[in-house]
């Protein structure tokens, strides 16, 4: 079928206002963002999220006393909330996973994440098959996963390429160099430019993604998102004064590290790319690409099922 | 750099073996290069990305240098540990840790043991251990428990945080209380500068309890210099600051310095060929004499079997596991080969119909 030719109507119809409608109904339904961190504790993950937001929205779970036992495995911890901004509604699902990568044997310890990532796809999908279903799912798939690397300055651990590879299978992986402070600016191109390598040889897939549909802009837009990754960042939800401003930093005997300052770290890329940029883009593509391969997948195994068990009678 | 009055050492040419271990990237390496002020050990190289996701074992290798401190020569041993923590399980990288302290034990037991002793016997009994915390912030990692607690009978083990300039000053106290806190809990027998109030002179309990208040040493390391005020100084360089090395204000470093390859480096000595040593010599050659009596548990042998006992019950699960997947094996091998008797059934009856046709119609 070929693609009907586009005509201009002779006087004004008005249909133009259809976004209008749309984006009213949406404010009213609000939108719905589930993210996951995932790192050695000690990171500054609950930092970095409540830096992201601007507002405290899950506390650090370190062990901050000595009599507080150890964490013997990787527990997933999800908090909700909504964030109000300019009458735009936001419903932020945050999942933790503390413990992840803290004990001496660290075999499997990424078991329990990949499950929870695939859990919320498989509720999703039931929802979707069920013959009298929502109006609105409750879309509780994750949409971003943010992957803590330690500011070794070296390299990749064996642990992080194995765990980012089954990660990026399943979920958006926005990888991020965390405590970036501790490194010199030289250390950590250095240190960019050997994960990056290291990315690309053991074919981790990250997120941003390129599809046919992007126009010239938004390939550039992701290219120049390439060049940046992994974010260096530093977060704080401490305030200090800088010329007479108040910004959230870190103060030291020896100066002042400014977050939102894009010479000192890559915060603001981060924030910007994650809720500025793509943030719808994070969504859709978690529903037309993991799910969609989850989804594939699970309906053939289900017809395999069902084909089978004629046979087997 | 001024020299600080210390009580002086009589020996000259004194030999000192330092271990460092650490994970990866907390900045052991850096650390005995500006310890050393010289490139005695090497970084980690790691050109191809193909060996990023390689797990190496650990590799304890030690370099040796000649060190001048306040007028004293001092053969300085350092001990590496490169590799360790980098695993995903990295119990295997205890053991060797472990087994090399032993190993240096052993050697200097079985030199005493002989007849005909060597005169030129080197020993290489560790002195001193330095165990690199990571600045994560919170308290001790299960990781670090584990080890200091299986290392601290035998060997002075010193805590240091690593990469100290990536905590705040408010943050570092608090993280040096709660390593503390937990060394206190877990009850790790660490070097904490002792002292006697009753023996020690005035000067010398001072000295100890500020140093047993700085544990554990807030450590950063560098190997560039820059200039300060006219002079070359050991720094790093960040866009909103240069942190100082040797700046007190900075960094223990110069404080730790001084204490181990000065003051107390005597002290470390003594207490590990005194007590350390005597105390393995005594298990290990009482273990001999009652080969089959296990008395006296080591602390270590403790953690090892419950460790042992964890790793025992995984193993049974796999056990069980694997048999569930051998049954399931055997049924579906004696279904197909019911179906195959089954079709060999029919066949040879096919067989003999066709055998009897050919009979019955004879050409």
């Amino acid at each position: 079928m070929s693609v009907p030719e586009e005509i201009r109507a002779d006087s004004y119809v008005g249909f133009d206002s259809i976004t209008q409608q749309i984006e009213h109904k949406l404010l009213k339904r609000g939108f719905q963002f589930n993210v996951i961190v995932v790192g050695q504790t000690g990171l500054g993950k609950s930092t970095l999220i409540n830096t992201i937001f601007a507002s405290h929205l899950i506390d650090s779970k370190g062990r901050f006393s000595a009599d507080e036992p150890v964490r013997q495995t990787t527990e997933i911890q999800a908090v909700s909330h909504v964030i109000v901004e300019n009458g735009v509604k936001l419903r932020l699902n945050i999942v933790d996973t503390p413990g992840y990568g803290d004990q001496v044997n660290n075999e499997n310890c990424w078991d329990p994440i990949i499950k929870y990532i695939k859990d919320q796809h498989s509720a999703y999908l039931r929802k979707e098959l069920t013959a009298m279903r929502d109006r609105y799912i409750q879309d509780t798939r994750i949409h971003c996963c943010l992957y803590f690397i330690n500011p070794t300055g070296h390299s990749l651990r064996p642990i992080d390429v194995i765990v980012m590879k089954k990660l990026s299978e399943v979920v958006n992986v926005v990888p991020v160099i965390a405590k970036s402070d501790s490194l010199t600016m030289e250390e950590r191109e250095r240190f960019k430019a050997k994960i990056r390598e290291e990315l690309v040889y053991n074919s981790i897939r990250l997120y941003p993604f390129d599809t046919d549909e992007d126009e010239e802009e938004e390939v550039q837009l992701n290219e120049q998102i390439r060049t940046i990754v992994p974010f260096a960042i530093v977060g704080s939800e401490n305030n200090v004064i800088i010329d007479g401003r108040s910004v959230r930093g870190r103060k030291n005997r020896w100066g002042v590290v400014n977050v939102e300052d894009e010479t000192h770290c890559e915060f603001m890329h981060l924030r910007n790319f994650l809720t500025r940029t793509h943030l719808q883009d994070l969504i859709e593509t978690t529903a037309q690409i993991h799910y969609e391969a989850f989804r594939s997948k699970q309906l053939l195994a289900l017809k395999e099922g069902v084909n089978q068990r004629p046979q087997q009678q | 750099m001024p020299i600080t009055p210390r009580r002086r050492n009589k020996v000259k040419g004194v030999q000192f073996t330092i271990m460092v271990v650490g994970a990866s990237g907390t900045g052991r390496t850096t650390f005995v290069n500006t310890l050393c002020e010289s490139d005695v050990l090497s970084h980690k190289v790691c050109d191809s990305p193909e060996t990023a996701h390689v797990e190496e074992g650990i590799k304890i290798k030690p370099a040796n240098v000649e060190l001048e401190e306040d007028g004293l020569r001092i053969a300085l041993t350092i001990v590496d540990t490169p590799g360790f923590g980098e695993n995903i399980d990295n119990e295997h990288a205890f053991q060797e840790i472990m087994s090399y302290l032993e190993r240096q034990y052993d050697d200097i037991l079985a030199e005493q043991s002989r007849i005909k002793r060597n005169p030129r016997f080197r020993d290489n009994r560790v002195h001193a251990l330095l165990y690199f915390i990571t600045p994560t912030g919170h308290a001790l990692r299960e990781i670090d428990i584990e080890l200091m607690r299986r290392l601290a009978p035998r060997v002075n083990v010193i805590p240091v945080i690593g990469k100290a300039d990536s905590l705040t000053p408010r943050e570092l106290k608090a993280f040096k209380k709660r390593v503390m806190e937990d060394i206190d809990h877990y009850d790790i027998p660490i070097y904490n500068f002792p002292y006697d109030v009753e023996e020690d002179d005035e000067e010398s309990i001072q000295d100890n309890m500020e140093l047993r208040a700085m544990l554990p040493f807030a450590i950063v390391g560098s190997e560039e210099e820059i200039e300060i005020d006219g002079q070359l100084v050991r720094a790093r360089i960040y866009p909103w600051g240069v942190v100082e090395v040797d700046n007190p204000d900075h960094s223990d470093f110069v404080r730790l310095r001084a204490a181990i390859l000065g003051s107390h480096l005597g002290d470390l000595k003594s207490l590990t060929e005194d007590v350390l040593y005597e105390t393995y010599r005594t298990e290990k050659l009482s273990r001999s004499v009652h080969s089959d009596i296990r008395d006296s548990q080591i602390l270590p042998e403790e953690m090892a079997t419950q460790s042992v006992r964890i790793k025992e019950e995984q193993l049974r699960r796999e056990e069980e596991k694997l048999r569930e997947v051998e049954l399931r094996m055997q049924r579906e091998i004696n279904e197909k080969k019911q179906e195959l008797m089954a079709k060999e059934m029919t066949l040879r009856n096919l067989e003999s119909r066709l055998a009897s046709q050919n009979q019955n119609s004879p050409y």
